[in-house]
């Protein structure tokens, strides 16, 4: 296995250009699991931890390379409630943003936050820069539209508004796999984005839903019913062992439509 | 390839193909066999070290990428005859059976005793639910870790 | 004549000793079994059938043995011995024979130098599988006749009729024991043909039998020793990885060690039988059972381990701790592709414990009687005959004392406030306070103690007495439990020494203690050393013509005539005791007759928040009552019911195996085979009732698989009462208590 540590992010790109499959290595929460389960055997490993630049992160930025440890600590209070269910503490003090993103599993955290929030994946490579909106990179379970020679470099945010919520289902206290996650982001004048994840091939976002929490700055019960149940008509989720397509179409709608509540009060 | 890493306040190197676990070499090349491993997956947290002052699952880390690292082991935080309190309490409280997830709670809660003096029971909880018991159903766990914050 | 006065001892029986073997393991210096190495050692990997029946119809290790570093590959063709392993019935192939009985089944294993390449040497063995339909469904299995036993029971008039009629079906999901550390091994060879063998064993003797069976081997060609363990709660009962690395190491004449991952665990141990009842119970109006039937099958996997045993448990318990003067059973347990069955904590009775005290809930409602009332109307007391077998209780029995406590014990009086870990979801933020709902549920559970049907049980011990105190010598498995500082303090109590060190000796240097399961050891092995000790002492007074005896040697009339030191010169004193509980018997046809030596019981509480329209579940305590004879370490005992209510509680609501259609298993891994985290375990209170028994040391009754049998009904029940739903089924999942039925 060839294994290098750039010092800078140019000489990252620089690795990532040189080699036909390279692996980047960020907290290694993903890839080791890989590496002890599946055993797989990485030929390239280009280690990005030496690189400080994707540990940037202000109210626009979240670099690639900023822990989940330490995003608990966000003001944004979804971002920081997600981020609280990642793993455990251990997994939390090393996983990464951009390791999240690279793996891009249905069930990932940070997922419904970045899409309701209309994020932006910035990728870098020796060819130049990608700044591609959530639903452009995240392209199916496990699947996004990075190169292998790119490196996802971090989240543009939009200005979010203040009232947000998270919400993940699962079946035990800690260290859960979602069954159910959902993020709601509700604006003064009423206009809301609610993602959710673990219920399609990859997170998807309720539009009708959407429409129906929108329509006004007050929300009368009808309209909250109404709103969860196209929550419920617009996922797609399946059955497997962990859950059923029955009870992930009914959650969903009651954690969005909580999500929305606590976004109300 | 060689990494060269600090382990428990000593300079170690070891030799490595390049896929083995921060564990691994641990375990099998450095002869720290207190740290487990239980799960491969970082579920368990038996494998808990203290890496650059964060506890993080050692198996999970690739040993290639702890080149220049300081790690504490639960070798490294006490000895028989000089417990670390943490150690001591646990020992007193009846929180180790059988004993293979001792070392990461041990290490998971020195950290966490080392970094917040007073956690309150829930902080404790909390700071602890990486690290999987089978034989204590963690109420002496906990009892020994509130006995060892007012040692400490 | 001697200054000397003599000290009373400290850490007798009673106290809460601390464990001898706390020190090295809250460093990391205690030596468990993937902590062993030997000079010029090999590294075992085994194959795995990943279908869940099929036939081999190639094999080829030839890929395997051409690899750099690989010194043998054995499979079924190369077992020198009895090809079949088992204790109980030797039906499991030590490796498959050609025909895949399950998934996980092992098909050959590889030794190489180093562990990376005997896994990449193990996966590129060529094996051409052409798969078959496998048998997934007990019922099934049961129209085929593929039954390991089927026990009945039949007492009293099978035309008694009550006032009131409840009947139901409930089904339990397989859990898995999960202990935290995983099988592994080290085998020895000697240079003359023979082995010293280190692996995951409950009783090393019963392993030697089956290994020198398998092996070829005389008796005296294998030594099994004990070495520290990372849990075991019934996994460790049946052979695993032993046979393999044994012959491996025989025939490469290196030592071999294997250590597996989580996967091979999962695939590799037996399971608790998955089960599904079929009851039936009928009362007068005052809520006095007057019959009770029940049809149970148990899924036993693809091969007999224990499974024997474990349906005679469920059958002799079908009924709980009550009286009923007629009751009529048909206990089946089955092969099934499934992985086998076999032994985990409760042994049979956990499954007819959540029938029995789901029906005694619904025979309550029913009756609009209170359901610990009726309980009580109904509580097994000395005196009584078991319900089933028809032998009468002799020993303590407290079961209306441990219903009345646990219900005494004060209710939590919190209430869900804003904080996430004290609401169902947790950290998830799932659920506000007013979408919560409490319930509380109670359950009773019994157990026999030791084992059963007339089987010779026994345990020996030796104690020597030293130049500075006293050895324990013992073949009994220390796997977490504590057992290593009971016999320190009876040995301590019946000796007067403090000074008491316990020796664990291999197969080869004394004789069978028996399991350490069917909570038999604190009474087995505790027995023989407070026997032997008892002994020891006699022949020491003797020897010195004295009175006492204690550290510094013996005494007379308060003055010291010799010392120990002296005593071992002049010995050495060393007694030897084979300790053999009263008898059983076997059942006659209809399942009757003195079945058990003895039993036990404990009464569980639970109170539970529940979220039901997500039908997320925080439990928020649980409370026990539990008849423990004599209490020997309370800290010990206290962590045994703590981690045994653990157990059960996961199965309650979030622990199962889960086979697909197909027979093989999705949730090999701790990512879904949920064990509960310390933000699951609710705070316990725990009321011991001391009734001591006549046969236990100083009164004690074996205690560790109690707090796990009856906390899985507890839980459920309060699940009910929260939610008003049926939950019949075992592990309740959130879409059962969303779509289940009222």
């Amino acid at each position: 296995m060839e294994y290098v540590r750039p010092k800078a992010l140019g000489e990252a790109l620089d690795a990532l250009a040189a080699f036909d499959d390279p692996t980047p290595l960020a907290g290694g929460t993903d890839l080791m699991v890989e590496v002890n389960l599946s055993h797989r055997r990485p030929d390239v490993v280009v280690s990005l931890r030496a690189l400080d630049e994707l540990r940037r992160w202000d109210d626009t930025w979240i670099g690639a390379g900023v822990t989940f440890a330490r995003l608990e600590g966000a003001d944004d209070p979804a971002l920081a409630q997600l981020a609280r269910t990642v793993g455990s503490p251990q997994i939390r003090a090393a996983a990464t943003l951009g390791g999240n993103l690279g793996t891009a599993s249905p069930a990932g955290d940070s997922l419904p936050f970045l899409a309701a929030a209309d994020a932006h994946v910035v990728l870098q490579s020796t060819a130049g820069e990608r700044r591609l909106r959530w639903d452009e990179f995240f392209v199916g379970p496990k699947q996004t539209v990075r190169r292998p020679d790119e490196l996802i470099v971090g989240v543009e945010l939009p200005s979010r508004p203040e009232r947000q919520a998270f919400a993940k289902v699962g079946v035990r206290q800690a260290m859960v796999i979602s069954v159910v996650s959902c993020c709601v982001l509700r604006d003064p004048s009423g206009v809301t984005r609610v993602a959710l994840g673990s219920v399609g091939p990859t997170v998807l976002r309720a539009t009708g839903a959407e429409e129906v929490a929108s329509q006004a700055v007050r929300l009368t019960d009808t309209d909250l019913e109404e709103f969860q149940r196209r929550v419920s008509a617009e996922v797609r989720p399946i059955t497997d062992h962990r859950s059923t397509a029955e009870y992930r179409r009914h959650a969903a709608g009651v954690v969005a439509r909580r999500a929305l509540e606590r976004c109300l009060r | 390839m060689i990494v060269q890493l600090t382990v428990n306040g000593e300079d170690r190197h070891a030799e490595v193909a390049g896929w083995e676990s921060l564990l691994w070499v641990l375990r099998e090349d450095l002869g720290l066999t207190g740290t487990k491993g239980a799960c491969e997956q970082g579920e368990c947290g038996s494998c808990s070290v203290i890496l650059d002052g964060e506890v993080v699952c050692s198996c999970l880390v690739m040993a290639a990428d702890a080149d220049g690292a300081d790690v504490t082991t639960v070798e490294g935080l006490g000895t028989p005859e000089d417990l670390h309190p943490v150690q001591e309490a646990f020992v007193a409280e009846g929180a180790v059976q059988c004993g293979y997830c001792t070392p990461g709670l041990v290490v998971a809660a020195a950290h966490l005793l080392e970094t917040n003096r007073r956690p309150e029971p829930d902080q404790i909880r909390e700071a602890l639910s990486g690290n999987l018991c089978r034989c204590t159903g963690y109420g002496a766990v906990l009892r020994a870790i509130e006995a060892a914050r007012e040692a400490m | 004549m001697s200054v000397e006065t003599r000290r009373r001892i400290r850490g007798g029986v009673g106290e809460s000793v601390i464990r001898p073997d706390g020190v090295p393991k809250v460093c990391g210096a205690f030596q468990y079994l993937d902590d062993l190495r030997a000079e010029g050692m090999l590294w075992a990997a085994t194959r795995r059938a990943t279908v869940a029946r099929g036939r081999i119809v190639a094999l080829d290790a030839g890929p395997a043995l051409a690899m750099p570093g690989v010194r043998d590959v054995i499979t079924f063709a190369d077992v020198p011995g009895r090809p079949h392993q088992g204790q109980i019935v030797p039906d499991q192939p030590v490796l498959c024979d050609g025909e895949i009985r399950h998934w996980g089944e092992a098909i050959a294993v590889v030794a190489a130098d180093d562990p990376e390449t005997a896994r990449l040497a193990a996966e590129a063995i060529t094996v051409d599988v052409e798969e078959l339909e496998p048998v997934v469904d007990v019922e099934r299995a049961l129209e085929l006749g593929d039954v390991f036993r089927h026990f009945p029971v039949r007492r009293g008039d099978p035309d008694a009729r009550g006032d009131v009629v409840v009947e139901g079906f409930y089904e339990m999901g397989t859990q898995d024991q999960a202990p935290l550390g995983t099988e592994a091994g080290l085998a020895v060879p000697d240079g003359h043909g023979g082995v010293d063998l280190w692996g995951p064993s409950q009783w090393t003797h019963v392993d030697h039998e089956q290994l020198v069976a398998c092996l070829g081997l005389r008796p005296e060609e294998l030594r099994v020793h004990i070495s520290g363990l990372g849990g075991a709660f019934g996994a460790r009962e049946d052979l695993t990885l032993q046979t393999h690395i044994a012959l491996l190491a025989l025939r490469t004449g290196r030592p071999v060690k294997q250590h597996y991952d989580r996967a091979d665990s999962f695939a590799a141990h037996v399971k608790r039988h998955a089960a599904r009842m079929w009851y039936r119970h009928e009362a007068d109006r005052d809520g006095r059972l007057v019959k009770v039937e029940a049809r149970m099958i148990l899924d036993g996997g693809a091969y007999q381990m224990t499974s024997q045993a474990v349906i005679a448990n469920a059958a002799t318990f079908a009924v709980g701790p009550y009286r009923c003067p007629n009751t009529f059973v048909d206990a089946y347990v089955v092969r099934t592709n499934h992985p086998p069955a076999g032994a985990m904590r409760g042994f049979g009775t956990n499954q007819a414990c959540f029938a029995a005290e789901s029906q005694m809930d619904r025979l309550a409602a029913e009756l609009g009687i209170d359901p610990l009332e009726l309980r009580l109307r109904n509580a097994l007391e000395p005196g009584d005959a078991l319900a089933t077998t028809g032998q009468v209780v002799t020993e303590p029995l407290p079961t209306s004392e441990v219903i009345r406590s646990v219900a005494a014990l004060p209710l939590p009086d919190d209430e869900p406030g804003n904080d996430p870990l004290r609401l169902p979801g947790g950290t998830g933020l799932t659920t506000p306070p007013d979408r919560v709902v409490r319930g509380v549920g109670y359950a009773v559970g019994i157990k026999n103690l030791a084992f059963s049907e007339g089987f010779d049980d026994y345990a020996e011990a030796r104690v020597t007495l030293t130049a500075d105190g006293a050895e324990v010598h013992t073949a009994a498995i220390e796997v977490g439990q504590g057992m290593v500082t009971v016999l320190i303090q009876i040995a301590r109590s019946v000796l007067g020494i403090e000074n008491v060190q316990v020796v664990f000796d291999d197969t080869a240097k004394i004789g069978s203690a028996g399991s350490s399961s069917a909570s038999r050891q604190t009474q087995m092995a505790g027995g023989a050393v407070l026997r032997a000790a008892e002994a020891a002492r006699s022949a020491a007074l003797a020897l010195a013509g004295g009175d006492d005896l204690d550290d510094l040697g013996v005494w007379r009339d308060g003055e010291l005539v010799m010392t120990l030191a002296e005593l071992a010169e002049r010995g050495p004193i060393s007694e030897w005791v084979r300790f053999r509980h009263p008898d059983t018997e076997p059942p006659d046809e209809h399942g009757q007759g003195h079945l058990h030596v003895d039993f036990s019981v404990a009464a569980h509480r639970a109170v539970v928040d529940v979220d039901p329209e997500l039908g997320l579940v925080r439990v928020v305590q649980i409370d026990i009552a539990q008849d423990v004879g004599r209490v020997i370490n309370p800290v010990q005992l206290r962590g045994q019911i703590e981690g045994g209510i653990a157990q059960g509680m996961g199965w309650a609501i979030m622990e199962e195996l889960v086979f697909r259609d197909d027979g093989t298993v999705a949730n090999p891994t701790f990512t879904d085979y949920l064990l509960p985290t310390i933000l699951d375990m609710p705070p316990v209170e725990a009321v011991l009732v001391e009734q001591p028994g006549t046969w236990g040391p100083f009164g004690a009754k074996g205690m560790a698989e109690l707090p796990t049998v009856s906390v899985t009904p507890a839980v459920v029940a309060a699940i009910r009462d929260a939610t008003g739903k049926a939950l019949r089924r075992v592990p309740v999942r959130p879409e059962d208590i969303v779509f289940g039925d009222g």
